[in-house]
């Protein structure tokens, strides 16, 4: 680690602190202060800078780039702002994705094998607009700039490498004119006096200042949660979105979708590249296999079950020099760590772990309401990992191809959805009074003035979903358990944020998320009372066919669930040819208050 | 987790200060940026394919820092390896087309009946 020198710290001009989000302004005298080698910047409140345009997306991976994109091309005016960088923030960016894009020869089958793997609550109708909309679009990405592998001359457009795939997204954005504001973490949304999203508000944390856009509309398209465990690229994802949708009004869906855990070798706890371990032999402790295959396939709960009995190793001596081929091209990111760290992964034995994935490559999250990706919430539009992928892939894992179809396919018709709301309001949209929706970790009710320590916060809901005997196996006593720790929480950050900085406040806001998100994912668990693709419940071993809703999610102190009835009928193969619509999924018959929390 | 800037790589473009999606790195007038945030790096690799000096080092270990040596980083050439993969960089040409992922369902799984 590189030392900050004296030169930078005498260099540091002084600076007027405020609160920039609480209630109450506090004004310290010292305002730059050092800790260790690291300068700490107060905030800048006299700069806040002020912006407004038709949409606003927020987000910095793909879903939020085909937002940018598609709502550009409607002919508004649009910024885009990230936490990070648009480009290299997410889950998509940092590795490489197959992409749900079969040829339409072949879109029949493809369509059959996601509709199985959602267990009766996949939607037909949504699998086929994906695919399509997937497959129109990535000639696009071509004609960007992007370079598809070639087979017989003809572009196979079936996977993309990440860091490629968004830097040419990037330039595209910045040759349609969209404003990209990086390293500006959205933390709360601005309500108009009807109840519509009138804009967002956040921090710029290099510049220290915080900053409001006013929009005519929104699309929310920052990630899913994956709760800071390091899963690769996903500590940007962070469930920012499903908080600030809340807050707004809006609902989530499939948040018991929440559970997903990805392998990672123990040294390198971060990649979470699954495709190399297709060829591995796993063994304990004394070196002996552990098996675990069916025909071919693992068993999905034979890890976790071998990882709560003690070490595993994986060794990936399966590997044909043919796999390896491809493997080491395509999943390079794979074997950088062991390159790095001077080893053979073919004939070396790793001890493995799994990272919790929670709704990126599960699918919980904001709950859909039409085509066009609208919310509850008038103006406010969901893509991406940040909206529930339950119509794609039921409780299933989204992971990898078809998350990566939904993000292009949502981000297009959430940006197209919110070009034309911004469209309808006309052009006194930016004078509309607002409000700010946020409250939780940004502003305090509280009379006393205790604040809450961010990280101690983060640490106590990672110590309920991460383990996998919590989370994976779970039971009605242990999420009952866990919720009450959480609730516990969920009242430590009702005190106040620390906001000295830009990153207490950024972190203040992100405590109260998580703690928020783990709420949401543990109460939708705890009333469905089955086992159902990644929902595993050890009470409720079995599926029960009669249990075919969504469970929809939502409120902050009080919580709530009810189900939403799926009314269409079970799909099955021969009663269907392909180009046929199905029911639409929002007609649902009857919705069910279930359960609300105390 | 980020464990170096290179003194004797960096050119100061600061484009790693710019890109980090976790924000671990603070510019410095006139000298290479500083890691000021190594807690929040979350070991994805990325600030490596956008250094266009191979002047970054990101450790494999994920949850614990190690102690990395400049010159024996440089004489093993591992500082660039990232974005050589990719084929980014003044010279090379990118390597997306050299995707088979697709190709990966045609291949045989091991014990399968």
């Amino acid at each position: 680690m590189i030392l900050l020198s004296d030169h930078v710290i005498n260099n540091i001009s002084f600076l007027v602190s405020h609160s920039i989000f609480s209630l109450s302004l506090i004004i310290s005298s010292g305002n730059i202060k050092t800790s260790g080698n690291i300068k700490i910047v107060s905030i800048k409140h006299e700069t806040e800078l002020q912006l407004a345009t038709d949409v606003l997306v927020i987000g910095g991976g793909p879903a939020a780039a085909w937002a940018a994109w598609a709502a550009a091309a409607q002919g508004v005016s649009v910024i885009a702002v990230d936490k990070g960088f648009l480009g290299t923030s997410g889950a998509a960016a940092a590795s490489g994705n197959g992409i749900m894009a079969p040829a339409p020869e072949d879109w029949n089958t493809a369509l059959w094998q996601r509709y199985r793997a959602g267990q009766t609550l996949a939607s037909l109708r949504w699998i086929e607009r994906v695919i399509e909309k997937t497959w129109l679009s990535l000639p696009m990405v071509e004609s960007w700039g992007y370079r598809f592998p070639k087979e017989n001359g003809e572009s196979v457009r079936r996977s993309y490498y990440g860091p490629e795939y968004m830097r040419v997204l990037r330039k595209t954005l910045l040759q349609v004119g969209v404003q990209i504001l990086d390293q500006s973490p959205a933390l709360e949304l601005l309500l108009a006096d009807d109840g519509s999203v009138a804009g967002a508000r956040g921090v710029q944390r290099q510049q220290h200042r915080a900053y409001t856009v006013r929009a005519g509309a929104v699309v929310l398209a920052n990630g899913g949660c994956a709760f800071l465990s390091k899963a690769l690229g996903c500590n940007t994802n962070t469930g920012d979105g499903l908080l600030m949708a809340v807050e707004a009004g809006g609902e989530l869906s499939s948040m018991e979708a929440s559970s997903h855990y990805a392998i990672s070798t123990a040294f390198n706890a971060t990649v979470t590249r699954g495709v190399p371990f297709g060829w591995a032999t796993y063994t304990d402790e004394a070196g002996n296999d552990l098996g675990g295959y069916i025909n071919g396939r693992r068993d999905p709960s034979f890890l976790p079950n071998a990882l709560l009995k003690g070490p595993v190793y994986a060794q990936l001596d399966r590997a044909t020099p043919e796999v390896k081929a491809v493997i080491e091209k395509s999943h390079f990111i794979a074997f950088l760590p062991y390159k790095k760290a001077g080893i053979d992964p073919y004939t070396q034995r790793v001890p493995v772990t799994m990272l919790l994935e929670g709704t990126v490559r599960g699918t919980g999250g904001i709950r859909i309401v039409d085509e066009h990706c609208a919310t509850k919430v008038p103006g406010l539009y969901a893509a991406g990992d940040a909206a529930s992928r339950e119509f794609l892939a039921g409780l299933s894992s989204g992971g990898g191809g078809p998350n990566s179809a939904w993000a292009i396919s949502t981000g297009q018709w959430a940006g197209e959805g919110a070009a034309a709301f911004a469209k309808s309001l006309g052009v006194h949209a930016h004078e509309r009074a607002v409000r700010q929706a946020g409250q939780t970790g940004l502003r305090s009710l509280s009379p006393t003035s205790t604040s809450f320590d961010s990280d101690a916060i983060v640490r106590g809901v990672q110590a309920e979903i991460f383990p996998l005997e919590k989370n994976y196996f779970r039971s009605e006593q242990k999420l009952v358990d866990s919720l009450a720790k959480l609730d516990a929480l969920w009242q430590q950050v009702q005190g106040h944020p620390k906001q000295d900085t830009v990153r207490d406040v950024e972190h203040s806001r992100r405590a109260a998320a998580l703690t928020a998100v783990a709420r949401w994912a543990y109460f939708s668990a705890l009333h469905r009372r089955e086992t159902r693709s990644e929902h595993i419940r050890v009470d409720y071993p079995e599926t029960d066919p009669n249990q075919r809703y969504y469970l929809a999610t939502g409120g902050l102190d009080q919580l709530w669930v009810r189900r939403d009835w799926l009314s269409e009928a079970i799909a099955s193969p021969p009663q269907r040819s392909a180009g046929e619509g199905s029911g639409c999924c929002f007609e649902q018959a009857q919705t069910e208050l279930v359960g609300a929390s105390t | 987790m980020i464990e170096l800037v290179s003194s004797k790589r960096c050119i100061t473009c600061n484009i790693c200060v710019q890109i980090c999606p976790t924000n671990v790195f603070d510019a410095v007038l006139d000298q290479p940026p500083v890691i000021a945030r190594q807690e929040d790096c979350q070991t994805c690799f990325i600030c490596e394919a956008y250094c266009p000096a191979d002047a970054l080092y990101v450790a494999p270990e994920s949850h614990t820092t190690v102690v990395v040596d400049e010159d024996e980083l440089i004489d093993r050439d591992i500082m660039g390896e990232y974005r050589c993969t990719l084929g980014w960089g003044y010279g090379r040409k990118n390597n997306s087309e050299l995707d088979t992922a697709h190709k990966l369902h045609q291949l045989p799984r091991p014990y399968e009946t």
